[in-house]
């Protein structure tokens, strides 16, 4: 009998990596934008979604991937603008993994969807484990919440291109400092993007639409340069 | 609390591992974790524990690893560990760094017992 050490060097995840590099190559060659939105529950990703989808142009092709644990209720709330909202339940898995996104997708024609956004499970821990092809990660923070967050969670927030800080307009009557959330969102990802908005009085909206389309340009931009 | 399925997925894609080599048996699992990896590396070992507690695998040895965020200094090249977010480097002071390691989850090595 002999012990032996074999080198193994492989991401446990990589089942879920390789299903994700699929997508995202998928995504890349039908110039699709997909942006994975996390945050933890009642931080207002769903109301921001309706905000977005309310204003975006009806001959733009949007499309909504909505987890949760139970209930379609996030999917029947977006798909009353017009565009295709399909929900993902997970029943009892706390986040989505590359597997769930591809078979959500499987009836829908990619060239024709420009911006997917795909809302994960309310959670600030589980979603930043599972890569789904997206082309960035989006952390909604809402100022009810701490504004340590982004020291408590460093990993979502290292991983998020974008922080959207959220319900701005309760400010005045929350102890939340914005400076320190800002700060401590730099400490945990320097260079981090951080956008201010509130979905009651539409502060920062047209900041986080006008990022939305700056990204839109990007990904149309890569097919572009391929033809 | 996603540890359980990472779990599984490590048992997993070490059990293929191990099938790829006839009559070994799997005894050491060695994983890496890294700070931002987004994964407790208590219930990532209480939850190996419970999966393979009273089965055929309860022999299993899991070592875990963590891995520390590390930067490496864009001016004089140090790699340093990065605590409460201090990004300057300690050797020449330079805040010009970029991520080098600590979001990694991997299996780094198994021990086998063959015949």
């Amino acid at each position: 009998m002999s012990v032996q050490k074999v080198q193994v060097e492989q991401k446990v995840l990589n089942e879920n990596q390789r299903i994700a590099a699929e997508l995202r190559e998928r995504f890349r060659h039908s110039g699709t934008l997909v942006l994975n939105l996390i945050s933890s529950p009642g931080s207002g990703k769903t109301t921001l979604l309706e905000r977005t989808l309310a204003s975006l142009p009806q001959e733009l092709g949007v499309a909504v991937l909505t987890g949760d644990i139970q209930t379609e209720n996030d999917a029947r709330r977006l798909s009353k603008f017009g565009f295709p909202a399909k929900q993902i339940t997970t029943g009892g898995t706390c986040h989505l993994d590359a597997r769930m996104i591809e078979r959500a997708i499987s009836d829908w024609d990619l060239d024709k969807i420009d911006l997917l956004f795909i809302e994960n499970v309310g959670n600030l821990v589980c979603p930043s484990s599972y890569d789904l092809g997206e082309a960035a990660k989006i952390v909604v923070l809402s100022v009810t919440e701490g504004s340590d967050k982004p020291l408590k969670y460093p990993s979502i927030f290292f991983k998020s291109e974008l922080l959207v800080l959220n319900k701005v307009d309760l400010l005045p009557y929350v102890p939340f400092s914005v400076d320190e959330a800002m700060a401590n969102a730099q400490k945990t990802h320097p260079g981090m993007e951080i956008i201010l908005t509130s979905c009651t009085n539409e502060q920062g909206l047209d900041e986080w639409m006008r990022w939305l389309k700056q990204r839109m340009a990007v990904a149309k931009g890569a097919v572009v340069a391929e033809v | 609390m996603h540890e359980l399925s990472i779990a599984m997925s490590i048992l997993e894609a070490a059990q293929r591992e191990t099938a790829l080599r006839q009559g070994a048996e799997l005894r050491k699992i060695a994983v890496r974790v890294g700070e931002l990896a987004g994964v407790d590396p208590e219930a990532l070992r209480f939850t190996f524990e419970m999966i393979t507690k009273e089965t055929e695998f309860d022999q299993i040895e899991l070592e875990l690893d963590t891995i520390a965020r590390t930067h490496r200094c864009a001016d004089c090249g140090a790699e340093f560990a990065v605590k409460d977010g201090e990004f300057v480097c300690p050797r020449c002071g330079s805040s010009e760094t970029s991520f080098l390691r600590g979001d990694e989850l991997e299996i780094a090595y198994l021990e086998l017992e063959e015949a």
